[in-house]
């Protein structure tokens, strides 16, 4: 799950992080107010969406009189920002992050994020900052510095030493930037984080070390301990059909093309849309019935899947080992009878009960173009679609 | 031979009184697995469809004889599973369980640090050694005895692959889900060892996907290492960049992991790559034949 920069900033200010003050707004009125509120300008205007690259289109303004925040944040509210992160329909902006501006003297990176190849919290930090880090990454690496965090002690004060001395810090900052860095980690340990990242770190005229921006992603699979952090999910960033699909527990994203697929399991389920793509057509979703698949489930994912106005096709591909053919056979007559699909529909089944499961769809009377193996059900999806 | 079970391992499974830990304890033994008894605290004593209950895996263990255990336990209490297993001195422990919180297994991971455990999982279908023993939630009946040793990070992937082995007649030695997410006790690395170093495992049908680098460490043993053929799959060349595709381990950001150059740096290693997830079996007897 991601959140708005100004939810991260709350939540690291509680960590004892230090953040700019700062103040989020839904319209350009109440803008103007927060920045009289918070003292002296100049002021940060930042759009709040879920995704990087903000600056670069627009969405971050550094306003001089509260006049200009209220007029920077008229510009930006009901804006599409489209950024590199956003994709070509961009994001409406529907919050403003007010913020006190600050001196930079200087920027760096850091973040945590989990190493599968250590299987361990790692600080990633790099003087580089302000900068987009995979190109950091890719073209100049030895700029890059790794600390990898024993689970049990922590982000030792060394290690956070160690990597301040290394981004160059004077000692003044080398002594802000130890628990600075070990307050990091308790928020991303502490709030179950999958990403926590400060793009940039500054330090101000003053001497004075600074999150300027900050991102946090959380872990999903752990939510389920946070119904603080759970409450911050704005649906307003997320498709809407995915909200909906998660309803069911599907897993669905939507992609551009225009064969819909529903299959069980993950795996087989990105495999599917790489068989069609290797046969010439694009698929217009990933999703992931699981695998307990009910006749409603199945039904709710006839639903989403023919929703998007792009689907021009479906094809069914489950390998049924607990689930059972003839179920999934039963759950597709049903959803399509309900659903009324009239796009061209390919099965593929295979796994447990399948000749019943055939048979069912077969006697169904309803177009169901019956596959055997993926290649085949590839081809013939592919084929109805395309012409 | 095989890898990891066989006809010997004795099983006791941690969460069995839950409906889909009672299940499939019931589908391992009549598939033949020795499923000797169950974990539940506070159930101890009593039994369940024959199987005997204990409070504790230490008891269990003491009680049967097990040496491997599968666990079905919810996610908030997996780790703890999984560490009670470790404690207990088993051989493996297989974790079916999807849905653990990442921070849970780095904990565990470091727990299990110096102890005799192999952990396979979390989130993964489990191992089977056909004919011989079954742990986890597989469909028996799809596999065969043979000379192909599997591994995936897929479940229904996995059956894909096995599947297009056994209607060409071709057997499986053993087969291991290691599971999906991106911190878990079992690489594609460790299951390479295991089956080089099986007599009877005469080649590898390694399934992976996009995200992180354990196809492309596995590879570089293959080339350094192997001796038997291998063929591979990386699932997810039409994902798109960032975005997470139900498993937690395959999403890529910033070109890192992407399918493509997976595929190109495992062919680079001798790898018979199938660019189709229907060509998987035929990938491999391009470079192997039974």
């Amino acid at each position: 799950m991601n959140i708005h920069e100004y939810q991260a900033k709350a939540i690291l200010r509680n960590f004892g992080v230090p953040v700019p003050e700062g103040h989020v707004v839904y319209n350009s009125n109440s803008a103007r107010d927060w920045a009289r509120r918070l003292g002296d300008g100049p002021w940060a205007v930042k759009a709040q969406i879920h995704a990087g690259g903000r600056g670069k289109g627009g969405g971050v303004k550094i306003a001089k009189t509260p006049d200009e925040v209220k007029q920077y944040a008229r510009d930006m509210f009901g804006m599409t920002l489209v950024t590199h992160q956003t994709g070509p329909e961009g994001k409406v902006v529907k919050r403003v992050l007010i913020e006190q501006g600050c001196n930079i003297a200087d920027e760096f990176y850091v973040s945590f994020l989990v190493d599968r190849a250590t299987s361990k919290v790692t600080l990633m930090a790099s003087a580089e900052g302000g900068m987009d880090i995979e190109e950091v990454a890719a073209k100049t690496p030895e700029k890059l510095f790794f600390e990898a965090i024993d689970p049990v002690v922590g982000l030792t004060a060394f290690q956070a030493r160690k990597v301040a001395f290394k981004l160059g810090f004077a000692i003044p900052q080398v002594k802000q930037a130890v628990p600075l860095l070990q307050d990091l980690y308790k928020s991303f340990v502490e709030a179950d984080c999958s990403l926590l990242e400060i793009n940039p770190l500054v330090q101000t005229a003053d001497g004075k070390l600074l999150c300027l921006d900050a991102k946090l992603n959380f872990d999903d699979n752990a939510l389920f301990r946070h119904i603080r952090i759970r409450d911050l999910r704005d649906y307003d960033e997320e498709d809407p059909m995915e909200i909906e699909a998660s309803q069911y527990d599907l897993s669905y994203i939507a992609l551009d093309g225009n064969i819909g697929c529903m299959v069980n399991g993950a795996g087989l389920a990105m495999a599917t849309m790489d068989i069609i793509k290797h046969y010439g057509g694009e698929p217009a979703n990933f999703l992931d019935v699981g695998g307990g698949a009910t006749i409603e489930r199945v039904t709710e994912a006839f639903k989403i899947i023919l929703s998007d106005t792009k689907v021009k096709g479906i094809l069914v591909n489950i390998f049924g080992g607990i689930m059972k053919c003839d179920v999934i056979a039963t759950g597709v007559i049903e959803a399509a009878k309900q659903v009324g699909v009239k796009v061209p529909l390919v099965v593929r089944l295979e796994g447990t009960n399948v000749e019943m499961g055939k048979k069912l769809l077969a006697e169904s009377g309803l177009n169901i173009v019956s596959a055997d193996g993926m290649a085949d059900a590839a081809e013939k999806i592919v084929k109805a679609v395309n012409g | 031979m095989s890898i990891l079970i066989d006809k010997n391992t004795k099983v006791i499974t941690q969460g069995i009184t839950g409906a889909t830990g009672l299940f499939h304890a019931q589908g391992a033994r009549d598939y033949g697995t020795q499923m000797v008894g169950g974990v539940t605290p506070g159930k101890g004593g009593s039994e369940i469809d024959g199987f005997p209950i204990y409070n504790t895996v230490e008891e269990a263990v003491r009680a049967t004889g097990a040496t491997a255990s599968v666990i079905y336990v919810p996610p908030i209490g997996s780790a703890d599973a999984i560490m009670e297993a470790v404690d207990a001195e088993l051989d493996l422990v297989i974790c079916i369980t999807e849905g653990v919180p990442v921070l849970d297994m780095v904990k565990v991971k470091q727990y299990m640090q110096g102890k005799k455990t192999r952990l396979v999982g979390p989130n993964c279908p489990g191992v089977i050694t056909p004919g011989q023993c079954k742990i986890g939630i597989m469909p028996g009946y799809i596999h065969k005895p043979g000379p192909v040793g599997v591994v995936s990070r897929s479940g229904t992937l996995t059956y894909e692959a096995v599947w297009q082995l056994t209607t060409r007649d071709i057997g499986q030695t053993t087969c291991v889900g290691i599971g999906g997410d991106p911190v878990n006790g079992t690489s594609h690395l460790d299951v390479l060892k295991m089956f080089e170093a099986d007599p009877d495992t005469k080649s590898v049908i390694m399934i992976g996907e996009i995200g992180g680098d354990a196809e492309e460490k596995a590879a570089e043993y293959v080339r350094d290492h192997m001796t038997k053929p291998v063929a591979a799959f990386i699932a997810g060349a039409t994902a798109p960049a960032g975005k997470r595709m139900g498993h937690a381990g395959a999403i890529i950001s910033g070109g890192k992991g992407d399918a493509a150059s997976k595929k190109a740096f495992l062919r680079e290693c001798g790898i018979s790559v199938a660019d189709s997830p229907a060509e998987m079996a035929e990938a491999l007897l391009k470079v192997w034949q039974p």
